[in-house]
Parts: structure tokens; sequence; C-alpha cells
């Protein structure tokens, strides 16, 4: 067997992001209210 | 299971709609590549999910204030905004360049610690408080002219006021006490150095 001496490419592997990350930006959704008042755009985060 | 089969648009359209599940799911199924695809340019774990991170926000927001419109597929959309932080990322780190630890690479290869050991602390203490006890050992007007000097870092000119003698005295003392001290370290071997 010949020796394969590339690097493996790195999107090769199954990547994920932390759960965190998932978690906070569904929360984030949650949260976030966008209000359009005449071509303006309020973001509204509730606690 | 079922949600897997719903197209993108359709998902995009009921999250714009209010619901909160269908961007889970939209998550769920592209993370993979988009995270991949990021990793593939930047090569960092923690970076690549702070853009993961950033690009869901700018599709969170874009979506909720009713700005996007189905003319793409979602994906390719998603692909675009975070190709573009992974460029934003690229100029910031070329105006600033972080430097990361890698087996080649050590930071502490450039930068080093000037501040003492603990065991020269410790050497350089002791020297410090073998010097005083000789420094006592001087005649007293030697020892007032050194200790003016050396440790009150006061000139010749003040130390001739304050001792009422001429400069020329103080600095012959000055001299006599730095050969007596010389003379009874070399008398009794000590080792005055760090």
């Amino acid at each position: 067997m010949g020796k394969i001496y590339s690097k493996r490419a790195l999107a090769a592997q199954n990547l994920k992001p932390k759960k965190e990350v998932v978690s906070f930006l569904l929360s984030y959704s949650q949260a976030l209210t966008v209000v359009k008042i005449k071509n303006k755009n309020f973001e509204i985060i509730a606690n | 299971m079922a949600d897997l089969h719903i197209p993108d648009a359709l998902l995009v359209k009921k999250y714009v709609d209010g619901n909160e599940v269908a961007l889970s799911t939209l998550i769920k199924r592209h993370e993979s590549k988009i995270y991949g695809f990021i990793y593939s340019k930047i090569a960092d774990r923690d970076i690549s999910n702070d853009i993961f991170q950033d690009t869901f926000i700018k599709v969170i927001k874009t979506l909720k204030s009713n700005s996007y419109n189905e003319e793409g597929k979602f994906l390719p959309w998603v692909m675009r905004i975070s190709h573009n932080l992974i460029v934003d990322h690229f100029r910031k780190t070329k105006k600033m360049p972080m430097y990361r630890e890698t087996e080649e690479f050590s930071i502490f290869s450039i930068m080093s610690d000037d501040s003492l050991t603990i065991e020269n602390k410790m050497i350089f203490d002791q020297v410090e408080v073998d010097l005083k006890k000789i420094i006592e050992e001087l005649p007293d007007d030697q020892k007032e002219v050194l200790v003016m000097r050396m440790y009150q870092d006061m000139s010749f000119k003040e130390i001739s006021e304050l001792t009422g003698v001429s400069i020329n005295t103080a600095l012959g003392r000055m001299r006599y006490a730095l050969m007596n001290l010389r003379k009874i370290i070399d008398k009794h071997q000590i080792i005055l150095t760090n």
C-alpha cells in the first residue's frame, strides 16, 4: 500500500459547531423582535 | 424527522411567520456544511464558532426584518454571508495579526520573562543583606559618604554640604570606602554576584 502524504482536507471531517453556539442562536432568535417603522428597523431583545 | 422532508424555502417561510422550531431545523440541517466551510478557511475551532454564530445572527436579523427574498436558495445565501464574514476576519487579522501557539511556533520563543526567578530573587536578597553587613564594618566617615551616595542618591556636592567637608574629601572617603569594601570581600572570600 502506498502511503498518502497529503494532509487530510480540513473540510472532509464532519465538523459541527459547539452546542452552546446553536443553543445561543435559538435563544437569541426567540428573544429578538424586529419592528419596522418608516423604513427603519428597530431590534428589541426581550430579557 | 418529518421536518427533514420540508424544503428550506418552506422552513424559512414558517420561521418568518413565527415558528421558532423551523430555525432549529434549518440550523441542524446545514450546520455541518456551513461550519465545515468556515473551518476549512479558518482552521481554528473557536474562531469558526464565532463566525458561525455571527453568520446566523445576520440570518436571524434579516429573516425577522422580512428583508429576505427567496431569490436563490437558503444554503448558498448563508454560505455567502459566512464567506463575507471570513473575508472580514482576515482583513481584521491582517491589520492586527494574532499569533496562536502551534507545534512549530511558540510565542514564548519571541517573548521572554525578564523578571527574576524565585531562586535569583533569593540570591539577590541575600547579596543585599551581605552587602549591608559589610558596609556596617566600614569606618563611620566612609560609611556615611557611601550610604549617602549609593542609597540616598545624593551628589558629592550635597554630601560635602551636609557633612561639612570639601568635595575632594567626600570623594576621597568614597574611594577609601570602596577600597575597604573590596578588601573585606577578598579577605572573607564573599561572592556577591547574582
